[in-house]
């Protein structure tokens, strides 16, 4: 496959694969703790203002759930921390000294923020009391979304970069206003647009246990009721994605022009009006499109809203600059129509609602069930979309891929992929299965908490004062 | 005569020395666990820790992500030198950091997954080890790259320190058990912890001996007037430790052989920094060539200063929230 490559060439295109991998291996699991965090955090919050046990039980279910998709998400996340040193060292000297520091706020402000207070939420409800207990879920919620805030503004400046100074050596520096880097151009989109995607992929993995355990026994009440809240999260929140991704494409136009060009699939240029190709083969060495379906001079108004507005195509670009059509292309397409199936479930579950039948027709139970990796789905195709737009770049129009990479012998880079490779399909292949496994059954009345299990960290002996602190709790919530 | 790079290389001490202690003691639970029998000795060990290890690990993130900020030349190239280790300490992370969730969800797998508990400790903590030596044993820069092969880090003298990082983390480890569990299994951490301290100690000496020959530099900063009379109270304070450990283990004190453990690292910290000051990649990289631009570290201050205050007063609240003997009580 690497055949006529130099050996350099082939640890660069290593380098991208293991890269590629671990981010993206990565990136399924905060899509999914980020939602469930909030989700979390609504369910106690409702049981603490409505004393509903019905809440706590789905709490109790959903938080086993997170326990395990977390520590995944965590051991993932480290060796994300350490790919830029050992896979892209010349990267991480010339860009370290601005995207470092806000990875750095990132652990300070997040990482700490959720780890800390993850016990508590997991083990601690009858050591510390409802009250504090339900400040713990906050701070574990709001700190997946500071991580996002963070990460994200690194992400974007790479794509978008502003605020910087170029040293004499070819180093970039901060400029004098840190809020010029960290809410570069496309930072405020990206952000909005992967943090909805996040809740929704949460909702449609709700929504699918829920349909699973209605389509087996509809009056099971938890099920409906974590049915009802996914299927409002799909109808009220779908469109709004739609609409954000628009607006974070046409931000991309401006900013990104041949990252469109290859998502819409516009190799030659369109002086008067682009047509919005839903199909084709795209055949990269030709610079064409075979097999095209187009509706002719759509992607003129969608992009410019304007039928006879002129599209520049990849024609316009250095061959050794345009991103790999065929990629990008796929990806943007099995994104969108996902997205377009969300919005198409949420508009069933309104009708099934009007008509009283959300808990009673099995057909859009089955969709919803069929839905439920969708998000996941969605979420990795637009991270693709983006990333392998953006090429060859690292730092868009200034720094390149190949000039990123870690002086590492071919060899080495083979062997830790193929490592990471065999470890990530097995681990969270695993992993996956409990979580599966724990969807299986029910949720029920009196749903054990975690503490309850057998593990039980927080079952003093009966010498500690944390116990007598415990009696009081139980005395005053009683 | 204080600057913000000497600051930020004290910071980044300062995460490195939280790291080792706290994950240290995690990493020394796994190492030490085939030993404790199935059933309640291994549960009380694994929950003498489960709420705390992923907060823990999040100083490996500071580290990292620090070094990153901080001083990036170093990161770019101290990672691609140690590119085995980092690889093999990751995946070392990832089997135990799972573990913790996987061991309670699968009961008929949990012994797989108590093995995986051990296997990714020692892998990882040993991986930390030889990465100290590598990294002391000094490191072929080119330029502003690593220019030495993928095996240079493998010596004698790391697999020293390797085992060295072993052996101190599981002292550290059945220290905190002392603390945590009772019965057969607090009996058994009192054991490990005697066994571990002997051979901490041997394998610190030994490191200590063999340093000062490795380069000119070491000897010179150890063994020469007026530094000598200087450094001198540095082993003799250490050796007072040891003893006190020692003693404190013997009598079966619940507390204080963890406190003498954690003061054994301490003064072994403070001997690594008087041996590297001011170098950063040994003999090639000085702090201020790796630093970050004057921007950076001024940004980064102001959320380290504001932040780690805040950090460490809800570390300190969880420990304190699950305090006290972890108990036996609900298993089956």
């Amino acid at each position: 496959m690497f055949a006529g490559l130099d050996p350099q060439g082939t640890a660069l295109v290593l380098a991208r694969m293991q890269f590629a991998f671990t981010v993206s291996f990565h990136f399924i699991f905060p899509a999914f703790s980020i939602g469930l965090a909030s989700y979390l955090a609504v369910l106690e919050a409702l049981w603490l203002k409505t004393g509903k046990e019905l809440y706590l039980d789905l709490f109790r279910y959903w938080l086993k759930i997170f326990s395990v998709a977390f520590a995944m998400g965590v051991v993932s996340g480290l060796v994300m921390s350490y790919q830029f040193g050992t896979n892209w060292s010349v990267f991480s000297d010339k860009v370290g000294g601005v995207i470092g520091p806000l990875m750095a706020y990132e652990v300070l402000t997040a990482f700490f923020l959720e780890a800390g207070f993850l016990g508590v939420m997991l083990f601690g409800m009858n050591r510390v009391g409802r009250r504090l207990h339900f400040g713990a879920t906050l701070m574990v919620a709001v700190g997946t979304f500071i991580s996002a805030f963070w990460i994200l503004s690194v992400n974007s400046w790479m794509q978008t970069p502003t605020g910087f100074e170029m040293s004499p050596d070819g180093r970039f520096l901060p400029g004098s206003s840190w809020a010029a880097i960290i809410f570069n151009p496309s930072f405020p989109y990206r952000l909005v647009h992967t943090v909805i995607a996040a809740y929704l992929t949460t909702a449609f993995v709700v929504g699918a246990v829920g349909a699973w355990h209605l389509l087996k026994d509809r009056a099971n009440l938890h099920a409906r009721k974590m049915f009802s809240m996914a299927m409002w999260m799909a109808a009220l929140v779908a469109p709004v994605q739609i609409f954000v991704g628009d607006a974070h494409g046409l931000n991309t136009l401006e900013h990104q022009p041949a990252k469109v060009m290859a998502m819409e699939g516009h190799y030659q240029s369109h002086p008067d009006g682009a047509p919005l190709y839903l199909f084709g083969i795209p055949d990269d060495k030709n610079q064409r499109l075979d097999y095209a379906i187009a509706i002719p001079k759509a992607s003129s108004l969608i992009l410019k809203h304007d039928l006879n507005a002129p599209l520049a195509g990849l024609d316009t670009v250095a061959p050794d600059k345009r991103p790999p059509v065929w990629i990008v292309f796929w990806s943007f397409r099995i994104m969108v129509g996902l997205g377009f199936l969300m919005l198409g479930l949420g508009l069933w579950s309104l009708i099934a609602r009007m008509r009283k039948r959300l808990y009673d027709w099995p057909m859009l139970h089955r969709l919803a069930l069929l839905m439920g990796p969708s998000g996941f789905v969605a979420v990795i195709a637009g991270w693709v979309t983006t990333e392998v737009g953006r090429q060859p770049y690292t730092v868009y129009g200034l720094l390149t891929t190949a000039d990123s990479v870690s002086p590492i012998a071919a060899p080495a880079v083979a062997a830790s992929l193929a490592a990471f490779v065999v470890v990530y399909f097995a681990v969270f292949g695993i992993g996956t299965w409990y979580i599966l496994h724990l969807m299986k059954d029910a949720p029920h009345p009196h749903e054990p908490a975690l503490e309850e299990e057998e593990r039980a960290p927080i079952r003093s002996a009966g010498i500690t004062p944390a116990q007598h602190m415990d009696a009081q709790a139980d005395g005053a919530a009683s | 005569m204080i600057d913000l790079t000497t600051i930020w290389a004290l910071i980044i001490a300062f995460a490195v020395l939280m790291y080792v202690v706290m994950d240290g003691f995690d990493l020394g639970i796994g190492i030490l666990f085939p030993w404790f029998d199935e059933g309640a000795e291994r549960d009380q060990a694994m929950n003498a820790i489960a709420p705390v290890w992923d907060g823990n690990e999040t100083w490996l993130v500071l580290g990292g992500g620090g070094l990153l900020a901080a001083f990036p030349l170093a990161y770019a190239i101290i990672l691609p030198a140690t590119y085995p280790l980092i690889t093999a300490m990751m995946l070392g992370l990832v089997f135990r950091g799972v573990a913790f969730e996987f061991r309670w969800r699968d009961p008929r797998h949990r012994a797989f997954w108590d093995m995986a508990f051990f296997a990714g400790s020692l892998v990882a903590a040993l991986a930390q080890g030889v990465t100290l030596g590598a990294l002391l044993q000094g490191i072929h820069v080119e330029g502003r790259a690593y220019a030495g092969g993928w095996l240079d880090w493998l010596s004698p003298y790391s697999l020293l320190t390797g085992a060295g990082v072993v052996a101190g983390y599981a002292l550290l480890g059945a220290c905190w058990l002392a603390i945590k569990v009772e019965g057969s299994a607090e009996d058994k951490a009192f054991r490990f912890a005697k066994l571990a301290a002997f051979g901490t100690l041997a394998l610190m000496a030994a490191v200590s001996l063999a340093t000062p020959f490795l380069a000119h530099q070491y000897f010179q900063r150890w063994f020469t007037e007026p530094m000598i009379f200087w450094l001198a109270p540095v082993p003799l304070v250490t050796a007072a430790f040891a003893v006190a450990l020692l003693r404190a283990l013997h009598k079966r004190q619940p507390v204080r052989p963890f406190l003498y453990a954690l003061g054994l690292f301490l003064l072994g910290m403070i001997g690594l920094g008087v041996s590297m000051w001011p170098w950063v990649v040994p003999q090639s990289i000085s702090i201020w060539d790796a630093a970050a631009p004057e921007r950076s570290q001024v940004f980064m201050l102001i959320g380290v200063g504001l932040i780690m205050p805040l950090i460490l007063g809800y570390t300190g609240w969880a420990y304190w929230v699950f305090r006290g003997k972890v108990g036996t009580h609900g298993y089956h």
